[in-house]
């Protein structure tokens, strides 16, 4: 794909943004500020870090832990994490004896007000069309062997909820304050396709 | 619409390729394409519906073919040539061929800081009563609408079970489509990984899908 690069020939592709871009600043369509707000707010604010801070408060906060699996989307907007993709909001619970995991297979729904962006995997055609059929096979491949004793449930979040996986919390943790907890939960971890690993020994 | 965009269950589209730190966007016109579409979907042109609905009608191959954001900026052609905002002309010249025409007025910093941190839904009151409640069992209809759905194919004539009432939201199915939406409830629905893929798969397995009233009969 191709970088920002000064003096190279812009593509078709980049050609037609270009383009548009033209025509719409000339109507008055669009205003550049806002643009820059919206990047600011996707490049820059929002991203896992927000959803890894709600894990670990549920972690170490049993009251906080009830309110968001009973009604995320208040305890969320709450925190002034509501928005975009992100207005409707279920949070749920891996356990010993579940594992959920998270997919858009029509398009690519995911909560962005506290996940960010989502990842070209998740995106992707190979993600979409096999993680329904054969969720098992493909966790398996992404790294994350579950026993046949798990059940797994898969979210398709085709309509106008908006899926966090709340993973477990991995052994040897109990001394850690929420920020250090904070820092071990991955992206992948929240939609539900790794867990989270104990801390480095040594650390 | 039963496009190359309802994906669940096809077979050989490979791996699945993760990238280690990948960056939020890859290339400057990727986030320009967002963000465009982002305020121009804010400032009221066209809704999230019609925006699907005409990426849904990217062909299939170009569709298949095509990285995401290149079928981002297909669909927002598509949606302001639709809405008569931008022509084909125009885009050939690179240029506003109609710079004194009126539209409504641009999405202002202010408002795009609202929409992307305070609640943004088309949940809305009904006046009907639900007609399912949460332990029936229903099934996805088998239907093949030529317009904007979100059922996927991988359900339809399966039975599951209703765990949860959603609330109501504007129908997609007519929002799509620029009819005017009603608000209809929307159910949590389980099925059992064997009811959708057959005895081989794992008895303990389920799959849960959001569904919209219309898209389902008793079961």
């Amino acid at each position: 794909m191709s970088r920002h690069n000064h003096g190279a020939p812009l593509s078709d592709l980049q050609l037609r943004v270009k383009a548009l871009e033209a025509i719409l600043l000339e109507k008055a369509l669009v205003d550049e500020e806002a643009l820059d707000a919206l990047t600011d707010h996707y490049e820059n604010k929002v991203g896992p870090h927000i959803g890894a801070e709600l894990v670990a408060r549920a972690w170490t906060d049993p009251q906080f832990k009830r309110d968001l699996l009973e009604d995320a989307s208040s305890t969320v907007a709450a925190l002034g994490y509501a928005g975009l993709e992100g207005t409707h909001i279920e949070v749920k619970e891996n356990t010993e004896d579940a594992h959920n995991v998270v997919v858009c297979t029509l398009c690519s729904c995911y909560p962005w007000s506290i996940l960010g962006l989502p990842p070209t995997w998740y995106k992707s055609a190979p993600y979409r069309s096999r993680v329904v059929k054969d969720p098992r096979g493909v966790l398996e491949e992404l790294g994350l062997h579950l026993g046949e004793q798990t059940e797994v449930r898969v979210w398709d979040s085709n309509a106008d909820l908006r899926y966090l996986v709340l993973p477990r919390r991995p052994e040897g943790t109990d001394g850690l304050s929420r920020e250090e907890l904070a820092e071990l939960v991955t992206r992948d971890a929240m939609i539900g396709t790794a867990a989270v690993a104990p801390p480095a020994k040594g650390q | 619409m039963d496009g190359a965009h309802d994906l669940g269950g096809m077979d050989n589209f490979g791996d699945i390729e993760q990238e280690v730190n990948e960056p939020v966007f890859h290339a400057p016109w990727e986030r320009s394409v967002l963000t465009h579409m982002l305020a121009l979907l804010g400032a009221g042109h066209f809704n999230v519906d019609e925006w699907r609905r005409t990426i849904e009608q990217i062909p299939p191959v170009e569709y298949l073919a095509s990285s995401y954001y290149e079928n981002w900026l297909t669909s927002l052609i598509a949606v302001l040539e639709e809405k008569g905002l931008v022509t084909r002309a125009e885009l050939l010249a690179g240029k506003s061929l109609d710079p004194a025409g009126t539209w409504l007025p641009a999405l202002e910093k202010g408002k795009a800081r609202y929409i992307t941190s305070n609640p943004i839904s088309t949940l809305r009151e009904c006046n009907s009563a639900p007609r399912y409640k949460v332990g029936d069992d229903v099934v996805a209809k088998v239907m093949y609408p030529a317009h904007h759905t979100r059922l996927p194919r991988y359900v339809r004539g399966r039975r599951g079970k209703v765990e949860k009432n959603n609330g109501a939201f504007l129908l997609p199915d007519r929002n799509a489509h620029g009819a005017s939406a009603t608000p209809e409830f929307n159910y949590s629905v389980r099925f059992s990984a064997r009811e959708l893929w057959g005895e081989d798969a794992p008895a303990k397995d389920s799959l849960f899908i959001d569904l919209y009233e219309s898209y389902l009969e008793e079961g």
